[in-house]
């Protein structure tokens, strides 16, 4: 007997497939007549100047490094709130005292300006 | 001869599966169009077939034939792969969520469900991530500036608004002590999950619009100032994937949240009794229900500026539902 994980590997394999598909068939059947003006980059107008693979803004960056603290949070929440039912009030303070901590970093990453977008 | 039907019905109702969501997320582009012409007072497509209901096709048809145009500046496998990755993350999603009972077909109880994970929700939210990387892959090998920016804007959106998601989610699982989405739809038997969470339900709903780049938070394409972001460089069948992937998204979110929220295919159970497909006409009715409320916004709400939409993700939207979820421990820890 096959076990539900089989069956979603085969949904992957099929939903992996489609778009694949998809791409494979447009390539057999659409024209294909590329000149320098048509494979240029896309601007008003006018020409690119130089690459867009430049550095960017650290905001992006700091707000990646918040949410890796908050989502490994949200991990280690998710077994206490399904057997929230089984280990009662003792439980409940522990994650109080838990989320209390969080909110300190979140108070802090505040203060400190990481969520202002200059 | 067994293990040949145990291996075929899985393959068929896969296919099944896909095929509906694709049909469902082709639709959906006519049903917004048509809806937005709607309010504001226009007709929407018309002209392909009564009601334009062939537009979707001719749409379809019309990005197969077109052009196959690689920008000579492009991270060319990346470039290509990107779309696919987009689609597939979202049909993938799909595979966890029961859209009816057990029915009896020929002689076989299946049950309209691809997978009854035990982890389903985890899944669900461990999938859901997934598509960001079509985006970011999409935008960044695109070597466009505008692209690159829209990726950018993508990615810091998505995971930001994964945080409320994630929260909102937690204040279900509180209540229903599993994770198993088929027991939290037998849970929701009674009264649907939105009567004991309507901060949750609107939290996830927020959440769900931003994460799948919806107005009013579709920064990641904004077409004035962007020029479509992430998908500036991708034209013919490669944007039809993407733009496929973001209406099929919608309907897989709205599945969602009728399974989390609005009690799957069960709830009313005096309705879902009567026949197993009643179950599923049921889910469906929430699913489209759900639907239009999206439409409902974008046509409603004008776009929202960067640096505010993130302030009110982690300044507000994030505490809120903290507060919502330590709320929900404690009236459940009283009861």
């Amino acid at each position: 007997m096959l076990s539900d994980y089989h069956f979603i590997g085969v949904f992957v394999l099929v939903a992996i497939a489609f778009p694949f598909l998809a791409l494979g068939i447009a390539w057999l059947l659409r024209p294909k007549k590329p000149n320098p003006v048509k494979t240029a980059i896309y601007e008003c107008g006018l020409e690119t100047i130089g690459d867009a693979w430049v550095r960017f803004r650290a905001q992006y960056y700091i707000y990646a490094l918040i949410f890796v603290a908050f989502d490994v949070e949200a991990v280690f929440l998710f077994p206490w709130a399904v057997a929230y039912h089984r280990v009662g009030l003792w439980a409940l303070a522990e994650v109080f005292l838990f989320l209390g901590i969080l909110t300190i970093g979140l108070v802090y990453a505040w203060r400190k300006g990481a969520l202002r977008w200059q | 001869m067994d293990w040949v039907t145990d291996f075929w019905i899985p393959v068929i109702k896969a296919i099944v599966v896909v095929l509906a969501l694709l049909v469902g997320g082709a639709y959906m582009t006519w049903g917004e169009r048509k809806l937005c012409a709607r309010f504001q007072v226009r007709y929407g497509p018309n002209r392909a077939g009564p009601f334009g209901i062939l537009q979707p096709l001719a749409d379809a048809v019309k990005a197969i034939f077109k052009e196959e145009i690689v920008p000579h500046h492009v991270d060319k496998a990346i470039y290509l792969m990107s779309p696919g990755i987009s689609f597939a993350a979202v049909l993938i999603t799909f595979a966890v969520i029961p859209f009816g009972p057990q029915i009896d077909l020929l002689g076989r109880q299946i049950g309209l469900w691809i997978g009854d994970l035990q982890v389903g929700l985890l899944y669900l939210l461990a999938i859901a991530g997934l598509g960001s990387y079509g985006i970011v892959l999409g935008g960044w090998s695109s070597n466009n500036k505008y692209s690159l920016l829209g990726a950018l804007r993508a990615t810091a959106q998505m995971i930001s608004y994964e945080l409320p998601m994630g929260l909102a989610l937690l204040s279900v699982v509180v209540l229903a002590g599993t994770l198993n989405l088929n027991r939290i739809v037998d849970f929701q038997g009674q009264w649907p999950l939105i009567v004991w969470q309507p901060l949750g339900f609107l939290i996830f709903f927020i959440a769900i619009l931003a994460e799948s780049n919806r107005s009013p938070f579709d920064l990641p394409e904004t077409e004035n100032e962007l020029i479509s972001g992430f998908m500036t460089e991708y034209g013919g069948i490669k944007f039809a994937l993407y733009f496929i992937a973001e209406y099929t998204a919608m309907v897989v979110n709205s599945a969602i949240v009728a399974t989390l929220f609005l009690g799957g295919w069960k709830w009313p159970a005096v309705l879902s009794n009567l026949h197993p497909l009643a179950g599923v006409a049921l889910f469906l009715a929430k699913v489209l229900v759900v639907l239009f409320l999206y439409v409902w916004v974008r046509a409603s709400c004008p776009r929202v500026r960067y640096d505010k939409f993130m302030r009110f993700c982690w300044k507000f939207l994030m505490p809120l539902a903290w507060v919502n979820l330590a709320v929900t421990a404690v009236i459940v820890a009283l009861i």
